[in-house]
């Protein structure tokens, strides 16, 4: 090759590495669906596939207890209030519970919101299963209306020895804009 | 500047008719020309990055908010960043790579002199937009130069649409000087120089250029992902869309992890030129030195994730990348321990470029050192954000990248010019430097360990001993600098007139070129299969 001296070569390896640049800034682009996918799995970063598990068939692991919390934020600017009916539950391992999770909408007018569920420590966002849960739903909720939102869930028996804590973390946000106005309108009054 | 060039025309082949005044400089293709504007272009930006940091220090010599608001102090330290790494350290590579490797590989030019032109004079332009932006309503980027989401999209000032554009053109600049010095040196080597034959300051930039091929688009992916999810409501890295902002961090730290390799591993081959030069002796281990500096490159890409130890990670997930992160010192200490080889029994004489290339050794293995500190993940959560983090990146890049441009510019200086440069200014800007340096950084890991946190404008009144220390260590370094320039403006004027190879034990093609090199060179090809530069270690 040092023998070649015209540049014959010069194109094709411009070419070549014109083409990985090129797909190495795809390739950022394909991270971000990698990512997801990538979290899905592992549950790495607390994100994990807010599916409807099958319900309960596990026998229950009456030798140990986790601390499962519970925490809520409203993302910013929505003005919803939103909690948890209790702060954290002591389950077994396997043992089904249901939580019920507090929502008012103090405006003077409908809204949709959805909330989107994080786990801590990201491992337990594996064995933590949720067999029913308004998280699964967009939630409509009238002016002035207030509404309890259940969410059952158990965990794996599978659960790792070394986690003691989970915590689960919901953040309620806004979904209003992207709903057409007859569904807004369609939204059920409160009853007093 | 025009001063410089205005003697180089002498050697003017007489085929060439140069055109003269600015013309010359819009339209060169002479890979010398555009080495040395480069260079010019990179101690301005250092200057004008060491300005800011001049503004930080000052800022951060008592406790209290005395010079400048919040919000300043955040676009200097933001754009001190940007411009140390982009402006300085990387066009000044980018300089000696045209610069020195046609000549180390006896080829008569770059391969693809035309882009080479280009990939220069974009570089005005990205950083005028850059600074510009400072000038705007709202103030310029005071993200941090890792412009994290959401600080660099939700909370950012107006003008982030300017950081973004100037970033790309840095990155096309980057990516168009990668290719043509793959392409020069896969194609226009001189007959007998084999790839392992080849100097090692060659060696390391090949290898760096292909680092930049890889992940420059990814940084450009990013900051496009920046802009869209500012100006054009996408939700890249926005929860209330879908989006994720711990992904900005891993892939700004997928692009930015090789990116500290790409400002270092240059720095080894040109110390790699000069210890052997000076201890008068081959270099220790060329063949393990090669193979050390592509198994860097190859995990730098494994690695990026201990920038983030601290946003809740799967314990397997931190155990790779520490381990990971670890395993990078073995091919670094072969390096450091290489270099200590090649000194062992030489014998040594201390000029300036030698002086310079210890320094980098013991220096840059500090920071290596406490780089390992940084990867350990347990410790991390306390050094993590804090100066014990701003310590261990200036030890690297300071001490580390910039001294070794130092010693190449040292070194190099009598080729370019034709001048041995001023030596007892130079040794007092070696010593100078030296001291002021360890001043400055050394006692910043203290402050961190303490939990001083990086980034602030004010700090706590514990640390006002340590921070009138460091700027006081600032200001000494930043003037000693101008020894530099005055150093550099007296070699280019004139002074003792150098040999065609004014260093006794040095080696390489460039040397058997007379001082100063001239317009042209090599438009015969050299026969290198009798004395092949570097490679006498084989036998």
């Amino acid at each position: 090759m040092a023998e070649q001296q015209g540049k014959p070569d010069n194109t094709r390896i411009v070419r070549r590495l014109l083409l990985t640049v090129v797909g190495m800034f795809a390739f950022g682009f394909a991270l971000v669906p990698l990512y997801d996918v990538f979290c899905d799995i592992t549950g790495f970063n607390g994100r994990f596939t807010d599916g409807q598990a099958a319900a309960n068939t596990k026998t229950v692991d009456t030798s140990r207890t986790v601390n499962v919390q519970f925490i809520t934020r409203v993302n910013k600017g929505m003005p919803w209030g939103f909690e948890p009916e209790v702060n954290s539950v002591r389950v077994h391992p396997g043992e089904t519970k249901v939580v019920n999770f507090l929502a008012n909408n103090p405006t003077g007018g409908n809204m949709i919101a959805q909330a989107i569920p994080s786990v801590a420590p990201g491992e337990a966002s594996l064995y933590l299963n949720k067999v029913e849960c308004f998280c699964f739903n967009q939630q409509p909720l009238a002016a002035g209306a207030k509404t309890a939102m259940p969410m059952q869930f158990y965990l794996d028996p599978e659960i790792p020895d070394d986690i003691h804590t989970v915590t689960l973390s919901y953040t309620m946000y806004d979904m209003t804009e992207n709903a057409t106005p007859d569904a807004l309108a369609a939204i059920a009054q409160p009853v007093n | 500047m025009s001063t410089v060039v205005g003697e180089m025309d002498q050697h003017d082949d007489h085929h060439h008719h140069a055109p003269s005044g600015v013309t010359r400089w819009l339209f060169t293709t002479n890979h010398k020309d555009i080495g040395s504007m480069y260079l010019w272009f990179s101690f301005i930006m250092f200057l004008v990055g060491g300005s800011m940091a001049m503004v930080i220090r000052a800022e951060l010599f008592q406790p209290g908010l005395q010079l400048v608001d919040p919000h300043f102090f955040n676009q200097m330290t933001t754009v001190h960043g940007l411009i140390m790494v982009f402006g300085a350290v990387m066009p000044a590579f980018t300089g000696l790579a045209n610069w020195m490797i046609p000549m180390m590989i006896g080829a008569p030019d770059m391969a693809l002199p035309r882009m080479n032109n280009w990939s220069f004079w974009i570089l005005p332009f990205a950083f005028a937009i850059l600074l510009a932006s400072l000038f705007m309503e709202g103030g310029g980027p005071a993200f941090g130069w890792t412009f994290y989401a959401p600080l660099s999209t939700t909370y950012s000032s107006d003008s982030t649409a300017l950081f973004v554009f100037s970033v790309h053109i840095m990155g096309i600049s980057s990516i168009m000087g990668a290719i043509n010095v793959i392409v020069t040196i896969m194609n226009m080597r001189a007959p007998g120089m084999t790839y392992m034959k080849m100097p090692l300051f060659v060696w390391s930039w090949f290898i760096t250029a292909f680092l930049l091929i890889a992940v420059m688009p990814v940084l450009a992916g990013a900051v496009t992902m920046v802009l869209t999810d500012k100006y054009f409501g996408t939700s890249f890295f926005d929860a209330a869309g879908g989006g994720d902002p711990v992904m900005f961090q891993h892939i700004f730290w997928f692009f930015g992890h090789p990116e500290v390799y790409i400002m270092i591993l240059p720095s080894f081959g040109i110390v790699s030129a000069i210890i052997p030069a000076f201890a008068r002796k081959p270099l220790f281990g060329y063949a393990s030195m090669v193979y050390a500096t592509a198994a860097i490159a190859g995990l730098s890409f494994l690695v990026w994730a201990h920038h983030m130890f601290t946003t809740g990670m799967p314990v397997f997930a931190e155990l790779f990348f520490m381990y990971c992160t670890m395993l990078i010192s073995v091919p670094t200490g072969v390096k450091v321990f290489n270099w200590v080889a090649t000194m062992w029994r030489g014998s040594i004489t201390f000029e300036t470029p030698m002086l310079f290339s210890l320094a980098f050794v013991i220096l840059f293995t500090i920071g290596g050192f406490s780089g390992l500190m940084l990867a350990i993940t347990p410790v991390d959560f306390q050094y993590h954000d804090t100066y014990f983090v701003v310590a261990h990146f200036h030890y690297v890049l300071v001490s580390g990248a910039i001294f070794s441009i130092m010693a190449a510019a040292y070194f190099w200086l009598p080729k370019w010019t034709g001048h041995m440069y001023d030596e007892g200014l130079a040794k007092l800007h070696f010593w100078a430097s030296l001291i002021s340096v360890n001043v400055l950084f050394f006692p910043m890991h203290f402050a961190g360990l303490a939990g001083m946190p990086r980034r602030i404008p004010d700090y706590s009144i514990q640390f006002a001993d340590i921070n009138q220390i460091v700027s006081i260590g600032g200001f000494a370094f930043g003037l000693s600098q101008l020894i530099f320039l005055w150093v550099v403006i007296k070699c280019v004027k004139g002074g003792e007139k150098a040999p065609a190879k004014p260093w006794e034990g040095a080696e390489g093609l460039e040397w058997t070129v007379p001082s100063p090199a001239p317009y042209h060179t090599f438009d015969t090809p050299p026969d290198t299969s009798k004395t092949p530069p570097e490679a006498q270690d084989h036998g």
